[in-house]
């Protein structure tokens, strides 16, 4: 049994962003670029889904420019057996890459396709829906916690009024919230060894997908306004008076 | 131009999003449809009163929707979809699973998070947790939008009832999902996402028996607890309660940043909180920058001070 793990390159969620100064677009030049967290914790998850021989084969996929190549190599580093590039400069927004996951996933047939809930960029939260839609599968998404029997997955899923938990039959799409493990790191050894495992590329074309424009467009992007810094206070009986009279929020 | 507008509920209640929701559907050039599905739900029909705006309820009761699917709604929206111009859910993990899997059937791109709506077609949304927003004209013939809750203020409903339909269920259920259970989280705080008041604590609490300072301080005020990464990745409270790009992005009116040093993985998570009190022994911590109020000290002075203060009101 296969597991698909969509891996995205992001901006690393610690650094500081600017965007261009026509304020047009994030400006992630000369940025440190890793895997997307969320991705990294749906990576582990199908590693030890392999070493508990529940599935057999984890393959990595990132979509984009050749740049991703190191997203992958990172990923074959943690343990990915093999890993694929859709290698395309255009615009990879939610509904293209479901579809190209989707294709990829029909030359592949996967039986698990792992994903992060969200990249930690756009925010979207929605490729793994509309790929779970897409191919009709079923979808646990925000799982934290995944038991794979025989054909089906148990998850539970971080819902906002608590926990729910579903039962997936194969195969089946499901996206990783935080608490779902903490992710390895990649030793050494495992970082020269991830350069002998195959990495290979694909076009949108060998996938027979048209890359269509997306039918919406950024007008601007903006830094929201600044917090303005306070004041620093003596007392904590001052602060307790400026939070009664002046913030009134006691 | 016509919406509909699909609610999150528990069956026996509305959830407090719809309000809001209500309110943004509002802005929209469009008359608003309601769509409650759920099992014997019928009673909540009634809280949807008549406007210039809001036509109907349609009401899908079914033991099919006790406990609702993706699979299962997303099928429904698709059905009802195409004779509306806007779908629109709350952003909660409810709308978020399922309005993409909806609109990827349909073809459709769609937006998530709308913070505000400026016309017709143009959005504004968060990215980057925050830090950045993007405004969007989306140029589907069919917008679906998940919209943030607590950026559209509630609005009030009075007078006679919208008219109900009724809908027969159009769905083959596939059943190849199936609901096991539902754990609701008993907080004995309140929850970090809708608390007024929240008290974080961050690695300079220094330990785990350290970190019920935090809790005491957050129960004199009857806050939610919060963490910085730092301190959930130290071991001091499990992740349930980090704020921050990875964690949970929160808003309430005071948040008060204990041995918080202030990074901007954290600000994220925080910075749109009404009031911010930091405490911290560094006076050159960047989390007194975004601080309305600061003290800089031993917070193992300062908190117990603070305790003990509001012990006297």
């Amino acid at each position: 049994m296969k597991a698909l793990v969509a891996v995205k390159r992001v901006v690393d969620p610690y650094v500081k962003i600017h965007l261009k100064p026509d304020g047009s677009a994030v400006d992630l030049n000369s940025l440190k670029m890793v895997m997307n967290p969320f991705d990294e914790i749906a990576l582990e998850e199908a590693l030890r889904l392999r070493e508990q021989g529940k599935i057999q084969e984890v393959i990595a996929v990132s979509l984009g420019s050749v740049a991703s190549q190191e997203t992958l190599r990172h990923a074959l580093a943690l343990g990915a057996d093999s890993a694929i590039l859709i290698q395309t400069d255009a615009w990879l927004y939610p509904l293209i890459t479901a579809k190209l996951l989707a294709a990829l996933a029909g030359q592949l047939s996967p039986q698990l396709i792992m994903l992060g809930k969200q990249a930690i960029d756009s925010d979207n939260n929605q490729v793994g829906q509309m790929l779970a839609g897409l191919l009709n599968w079923p979808q646990g998404t925000f799982v934290s916690r995944v038991t794979m029997e025989a054909d089906r997955l148990v998850v539970k899923r971080e819902i906002d009024t608590g926990l729910e938990t579903l039962s997936l039959q194969l195969p089946a799409v499901l996206t990783s919230d935080l608490r779902l493990n903490t992710p390895r790191y990649a030793t050494l050894p495992n970082i020269v060894k991830a350069k002998q495992k195959p990495l290979s590329v694909m076009t949108p074309e060998q996938l027979q997908v048209v890359m269509e424009a997306p039918h919406y467009e950024v007008i601007k992007v903006e830094m929201p306004r600044a917090r303005k810094s306070g004041v620093k206070l003596n007392s904590v009986a001052e602060l307790i008076e400026k939070l009664k009279t002046e913030a009134k929020v006691l | 131009m016509k919406t509909l507008l699909i609610v999150e509920h528990n069956n026996e209640s509305l959830n407090a999003s719809t309000f809001s929701m209500l309110s943004a559907a509002m802005l929209l050039p469009s008359i608003i449809t309601v769509l409650i599905a759920g099992s014997q739900c019928e009673p909540l029909t009634a809280f949807f009163k008549k406007n210039e705006k809001i036509e109907k309820v349609i009401l899908l009761d079914s033991p099919d929707y006790q406990t609702p699917l993706a699979e299962d709604l997303a099928a429904l929206i698709v059905k009802l979809a195409p004779e509306y111009d806007y779908v629109l859910a709350p952003a909660s993990t409810f709308g978020k699973n399922i309005l993409p899997r909806a609109a990827a059937i349909l073809g459709l791109s769609m937006l998530s998070d709308v913070l505000h709506i400026h016309e017709a077609d143009l959005f504004t949304r968060p990215i980057y947790a925050g830090n950045v927003l993007e405004t969007v004209r989306l140029k589907e013939k069919i917008k679906f939008l998940t919209l943030r809750p607590s950026s559209f203020s509630p609005m009030s409903m009075q007078g006679e009832a919208v008219p109900v339909e009724k809908i027969a269920d159009p769905i083959v259920h596939e059943r190849r999902a199936q609901f096991i259970d539902h754990e609701l989280t008993v907080y004995s705080r309140p929850e970090l996402q809708s608390a007024r008041t929240i008290i974080a604590g961050g690695r300079g609490l220094q330990n785990k028996e350290n970190f019920k300072l935090i809790e005491q301080l957050a129960d004199k005020l009857g806050a939610a607890v919060g963490a910085s990464r730092a301190a959930v990745d130290a071991g001091f409270i499990s992740n349930d309660f980090q704020i921050g790009q990875t964690g949970k992005v929160v808003a309430p009116d005071l948040y008060i940043a204990v041995g918080i040093s202030g990074a901007i993985q954290h600000l994220a998570g925080m910075k749109n909180s009404k009031v911010v009190v930091a405490i911290n022994k560094d006076p050159d911590a960047p989390i007194f920058q975004g601080a309305d109020y600061g003290l800089v000290g031993d917070l193992f002075e300062i908190v117990p001070q603070l305790i003990a203060e509001l012990d006297k009101d």
